[in-house]
């Protein structure tokens, strides 16, 4: 009873933690960009520390810390930086100076402004609309940015990890070292996601891809985890992409019958039918928008409560401060672990679930 | 103006929140009725919690 | 919504889906398949020796039952072997005993006709020997008592009429 009671004070608190943070962050971007840099103050800068931190960016930065003479130093590796704006450009993103200065590069001037580059005069003048969005030109960015180079390292890792445990399968029945880890858990998405799902025919199809997106997310959100600061799935981009591989996938395997109880329900009326198509229509993609959303906010809102909680330290300035935070981040990194796992499973989970509709055979019904 | 958004929002996650609280009372409902059927129970709580928390969710980005 | 719109990358989404479409490719190929046929491989040698142990205990209680039918059967036929030679056994020893009778009786008639057969040669032999005995004598009474030849003549005389009257 106790650990029941003691798990709902702390979920409510993680509850209005979130909310709260939410509502102020909103609120204080608007507030500081009327405010100058020295003029932040310390809970200010903390949010806006976790805004950056959510954010991703240019070059690879392990910490950074502001001089006595007010020079802000930066612990960091550039990254290249590919953008297309009448041709393809690469250079290095030192040349932003972390947003200090403006990249000249083929007499072209680019400045980074809130973690997006814009095309700029020389002096790096960023013209804003009314609703204070700057309206400089913004070139398409295929940048290696920071995520993308957790994104290949994971990648290589994954495919250096699972190619030696297939090779440790030859003239043995059981793998040999991480594969004795990870087997169960591919026989798990095989045996408790893929063929409940999809089905004992059809399934077979489908588990590259339900291995591979399960071990991706999973790896990346354990990833985000650690203090490298890196947070892939908590971009849209990268939950859209998922969710529309999961998207093309079912709507190009699907069947007849997947596509007949869409636009033409048997066994209702007419007139039923005719109202059911378009909100069948509009549940296939609601369904992956779904999954891009659901992924996304876990992860964010995970990431925004664990950082809120640490900044709680810095806010306090007392000797409870420091205790309570490290401990409410402990527990809560725990729950972080448990959330990388579940969102994975459940992305997984949700994505068979869609391909078994997708190929579901039924004659009546 | 902008608060009554958050109130709103606040509002869904508290539903949302409630509902997720019953499909787990009652999946433990059924577990302890069927304990052999644990498994599937679990997977199909795990799936109507996740939809239901992709629609608080929805309404915590909009507001 | 509008922040969500705002954060989104191109270049990472681009990213994202080329390098994850060639990592579900490339795991695919090395990974995923190998790994899958190896585990279904393994997962069918267990259910082939499974399969397989199971025949070999229905077989073995076959077996078994077969084994205790041939003992049954063995111990009725030993039973009923037993029983027949028991039988030979009466039947010979009875017919022994019948031979030996019979033959017991036949050798005491032989030994019967034999010394009656015997007694009757004996008797035969002591007729001769007597008759010849008698003739002996006779002859040599005879011979002394015809000596002369008026005796024999007489003699002769007499038995002639002795033939005549027996």
């Amino acid at each position: 009873m106790h650990r029941i009671n003691l798990v709902k004070i702390l979920s409510l608190l993680l509850l209005t933690v979130t909310i709260s943070v939410n509502a102020q962050h909103d609120a204080s971007t608007k507030a500081h960009e009327e405010t100058t840099p020295q003029e932040k103050d310390l809970k200010t800068e903390i949010k806006e520390y976790i805004a950056h931190h959510l954010l991703d960016s240019y070059d690879f930065t392990l910490f950074s810390w502001t001089t006595d003479a007010g020079e802000h130093k930066y612990f960091s590796a550039p990254l290249p930086v590919i953008i297309y704006d009448g041709g393809l450009k690469i250079f290095s993103s030192s040349k932003f100076h972390h947003g200090e200065t403006v990249a000249e590069v083929d007499g072209n001037y680019y400045k980074l402004y809130h973690n997006k580059i814009y095309k700029t005069d020389a002096e790096g003048t960023i013209s804003y609309d009314e609703e204070h969005h700057p309206t400089n030109a913004k070139p398409l960015d295929f940048s290696i940015t920071k995520n993308v180079v957790f994104i290949i390292i994971v990648a290589v890792l994954m495919f250096f990890m699972f190619t030696r445990m297939a090779k440790s399968y030859k003239g043995n029945l059981m793998p040999k070292g991480m594969g004795r880890m990870l087997e169960p858990i591919i026989l798990y998405i095989r045996d408790d996601i893929a063929i409940p799902n999809i089905g004992e025919k059809k399934y077979k199809k489908y588990m590259g891809y339900l291995l591979t997106v399960f071990f991706f997310v999973w790896i990346i959100n354990l990833l985000g985890l650690t203090p490298l600061g890196v947070n892939v799935t908590n971009n849209i981009a990268v939950t859209l992409a998922l969710a529309l591989i999961t998207y093309f996938l079912t709507t190009f395997t699907a069947n007849k019958n997947y596509w007949k109880h869409i636009f033409w329900m048997p066994d209702v009326p007419v007139l039923m039918k005719i109202i059911l198509a378009p909100i069948e229509l509009l549940g296939t993609f609601i369904k992956p928008f779904a999954l891009m959303i659901r992924l996304y906010a876990n992860i964010t809102a995970g990431h925004i409560v664990l950082m809120s909680i640490i900044g709680l330290m810095f806010v306090f300035k007392s000797w409870i401060g420091s205790p309570l935070s490290f401990g409410l981040a402990f527990a809560l990194a725990l729950l972080e672990l448990l959330v990388a796992a579940l969102q994975a499973y459940i992305f997984t989970m949700l994505s068979a679930l869609y391909f078994g509709m997708a190929v579901e055979e039924h004659d009546d019904h | 103006m902008t608060g009554l958004n958050f109130v709103g929002a606040g509002l869904i996650v508290i539903g949302a929140g409630l509902g997720i609280g019953r499909i787990g009372g009652s999946a433990m409902d059924a577990i302890a009725r069927q304990p052999e059927a644990s498994g599937k129970i679990q997977t199909a709580m795990l799936i109507a919690a996740a939809l239901i928390e992709g629609i608080g969710f929805a309404a915590l980005f909009a507001a | 919504m509008e922040k969500l719109i705002e954060q989104f990358s191109l270049g990472l989404f681009f990213w994202q889906l080329i390098l994850f479409i060639a990592l579900v490719l490339l795991l695919q190929k090395f990974a995923w398949k190998p790994i899958l046929n190896s585990v279904n491989e393994r997962e069918k040698g267990i259910k082939n020796a499974l399969d397989e142990a199971e025949n070999a205990r229905k077989e073995m209680q076959n077996l078994n039952a077969d084994n205790e039918r041939i003992l049954k059967e063995a111990r009725a036929q030993r039973d009923t072997l037993l029983k027949e030679a028991r039988e030979m056994k009466e039947g010979i020893i009875s017919e022994a005993k019948n031979e030996a009778q019979v033959q017991a009786a036949k050798i005491v008639e032989q030994a019967q006709a034999t010394i009656e057969a015997e007694k009757q040669a004996a008797i035969t032999d002591l007729k001769n020997q007597v008759a010849e005995l008698s003739v002996g004598i006779a002859e040599k009474v005879v011979r002394g008592e015809l000596a002369d030849k008026n005796k024999q003549t007489k003699l002769v005389e007499e038995l002639l009429k002795e033939v005549t009257i027996s």
